[in-house]
């Protein structure tokens, strides 16, 4: 792994379960340099609640990919309206039954089709989003804490205006500014998000800059950039990767909240939060509500929990958010 | 200390004039149809270009971009002349005729009823702020004392229930737990002959306070859940790095109670960082808390902000956003000032 030297393994109980029996010698052979990323791993592996909710991701990826099994499973493609068979007779949405299984909304679509072709929205715009955020955010952050002088000054003020801007505020004006879309909704996340990344960076690096290896690499002659990338960028990947973790359900939220507001992914595209926003009212069809409801609900705290899981498994030491 | 409260004084007025820049930019340089869009809309479907041009001029929105921002800082010349301006609906008298008495910037008109901005947001505040309060009294409240509850016997079923019920309502959506809360309360219980949760809408407080309250509990409650999850880690977190300190061990040793050791020995030492987020949380939601007053229909600033925003309306847009961003400009004052006077170390900075 090119993250840090190999850690060496020395303590028996930690070589894995079953090494205090064998003989001294085949202990000795099991000991083995694991980089932190290998020891991560193992940690999160053992972690009961973050592993179910990597199960439960994984599949409402799967749900996102094939979504158009769905389709095809119940003929029905996520934006026909069904008048004849979707709707009552006084145009009420149908109840879940064999044809549609999670009822139909006030159009007559089918929900469940539609909830999986909400996934696609919500995993790309919570991955996108996330990226972008963060690597706007190293960017400013590592530039901020390595140069330091005027360009942290300014960098830090920035980072402090940013973060003092009543991001939901700025989000719905910029969003009716550019004609809603999943790419402005993208845009404007990553936009108003990334100044937090970049002062978490920022104070890991202001610690970093100071070390031995740093000074080693600046007497060697290192221009400020390889020193960045190659020296410090690897010792504080760790942090950036749990907060990305923790983002994706932020960024969830974000696109399915301006979606509700109606700022953001436009109709008919299938997306939770416009669902969401469409059964508002419609209480008496509660499953038009409640469905999507529960897809976004699950997939934020899978993902909250699973984060939790990858915090805890960089740093034990922390304390964890949930545990 | 002086010198640092100045600085962080100067840093607000900084956002303030970046923020405001940005949303008058925003709309009239990156966008180009938005004041077209806004006059042809007043102007309705059959209009010729000179119409277009006279509701332009009216609007101001022909005078240069410069001009502009310098009377939306600071008023309009003629504004007190009602020829010369936006013409105002009969019976509102806007802010701007009190000049004599109070020299706040006058945000000018809504381009679509006239009304003036200062009118609108002076109504829609006492909304925002009774949401705001009663549901930071709430999460307050829930997030100390299970923040506490957990702290004093970690890894308790109790601490593990507390902590599931804040990661649960921590991933919960704002709206989806608002609406979720209007189909059990209101639409099943009213279906069931129990009325007593509305739908929607606001009753001041001054017009029957019992009223006032019935409006505002699920409100109230919506936005306290999803914040306090927050707060009970935080408390939590806080309470136990205190809990183990010496002169903790010291009051129990000298046997004093455990009620005593825990409240004024503990949680005093452990409410700074609780206090810091509490400002930045209120001051983040007097500008307005546009989920919550959408989803229940409360008439306050987020609730203007969003059909302002769907209106392409861009005083009242750039009113709520500058009360929004001032209100956090002074939260984060006030927590540095709180912060300074407890912690030397901050004061010496």
């Amino acid at each position: 792994m090119s993250v840090g030297d190999p850690e060496i393994v020395v303590s028996a109980a930690a070589a894995g379960p079953g090494t205090l029996d064998t003989a001294p010698e085949t202990a000795a052979a099991k000991i083995q340099g694991r980089s932190p990323w290998k020891l991560a791993f193992e940690r999160l592996r053992r972690d009961r609640a973050a592993v179910l909710c990597a199960v439960v991701i994984v599949l409402i990826v799967l749900m996102a990919i094939f979504a158009p099994v769905f389709q095809a499973i119940t003929g029905h493609p996520p934006n026909q309206q069904y008048f004849d068979t979707g709707l009552t007779l006084d145009g009420q949405p149908k109840a879940p039954n064999s044809t549609f299984w999670l009822g139909t909304d006030d159009l007559g679509r089918d929900v469940l089709v539609r909830i999986a072709y909400g996934a696609r929205v919500s995993l790309i715009v919570g991955v996108v989003a996330t990226f972008l955020t963060v690597t706007i955010g190293t960017v400013v952050g590592l530039a901020a804490g390595y140069f330091g002088k005027i360009v942290d000054t300014v960098l830090a003020r920035l980072i402090d205006v940013m973060l003092s801007i009543p991001f939901l505020l700025f989000a719905i004006s910029l969003t009716s500014i550019y004609q809603a879309g999943l790419k402005v909704v993208i845009f404007v996340l990553a936009i108003f998000s990334w100044s937090s990344v970049a002062r978490i960076v920022r104070g890991q690096v202001l610690s970093i800059r100071e070390r031995e290896y740093v000074e080693a690499a600046r007497a060697m002659g290192a221009g400020s950039w390889r020193i960045m990338i190659i020296d410090i960028l690897p010792n504080v990947i760790a942090p950036i990767i749990v907060y990305t973790t923790l983002l994706i359900p932020v960024s969830i939220v974000g696109e399915a909240t301006l979606s509700f507001l109606g700022v953001g992914v436009q109709p008919p595209t299938a997306d939770w939060g416009q669902m969401i926003a469409d059964a508002q009212g419609n209480y008496h069809a509660w499953w038009f509500l409640v469905f999507p409801s529960l897809a976004l609900l699950a997939t934020t705290l899978a993902f909250n929990i699973f984060g939790d899981g990858v915090r805890d498994a960089f740093d034990p030491r922390s304390d964890r958010m949930f545990n | 200390m002086l010198r640092f409260l100045i600085r962080r004084f100067l840093l607000g007025l900084l956002v303030l004039w970046l923020v405001s820049m940005g949303v008058f930019f925003m709309f009239f340089k990156l966008h180009s149809s938005g004041p077209d869009a806004v006059a042809s809309r007043i102007c309705g479907k059959q209009c010729s270009a000179q119409q277009l041009n006279a509701v332009k001029d009216r609007l101001n929105l022909n005078a240069p971009l410069a001009n502009q921002y310098w009377y939306f800082l600071f008023g309009y010349p003629g504004k007190d002349d009602p020829s010369a301006s936006v013409p105002r609906n009969k019976g509102v008298v806007p802010f701007g005729d009190h000049e004599d008495f109070f020299h706040a910037p006058d945000l000018g008109y809504s381009y679509i009823n006239s009304q003036s901005v200062n009118e609108i947001l002076k109504d829609a505040f006492p909304v925002t702020l009774s949401l705001s309060i009663g549901a930071a009294v709430l999460w307050l409240f829930l997030g100390l004392s299970s923040g506490i509850l957990s702290a004093i016997r970690p890894r308790s079923l109790m601490d593990r229930f507390f902590t599931f019920l804040a990661l649960f309502f921590y991933s919960m959506p704002t709206f989806v737990l608002g609406l979720m809360l209007l189909l059990l309360l209101f639409y099943e219980f009213t279906i069931h002959g129990i009325t007593f949760f509305p739908a929607q809408g606001y009753v001041p407080f001054t017009q029957d306070p019992y009223q006032w309250a019935r409006h505002l509990l699920l409100p109230w409650f919506t936005l306290a859940a999803v914040t306090a999850a927050a707060y009970t880690r935080l408390t939590r977190g806080s309470m136990l790095d205190v809990m183990g300190e010496d002169y903790i061990r010291t009051a129990r040793a000298k046997g004093l109670a455990e009620r005593r050791v825990v409240f004024r020995h503990g949680l005093r030492a452990a409410l700074t960082p609780i206090v810091t987020q509490f400002g930045i949380d209120v001051g983040t939601l007097l500008g307005g808390a546009i989920i919550t007053e959408t989803v229940f229909g409360l008439p306050g600033l987020g609730f203007q902000a969003i059909r302002a925003v769907n209106a392409n309306d861009l005083p009242i847009i750039i009113g709520v956003v500058i009360i929004a961003t001032t209100a956090i400009v002074i939260a984060n004052l006030l927590v540095d000032v709180f912060y300074a006077v407890l912690d030397p170390r901050v004061r010496l900075n």
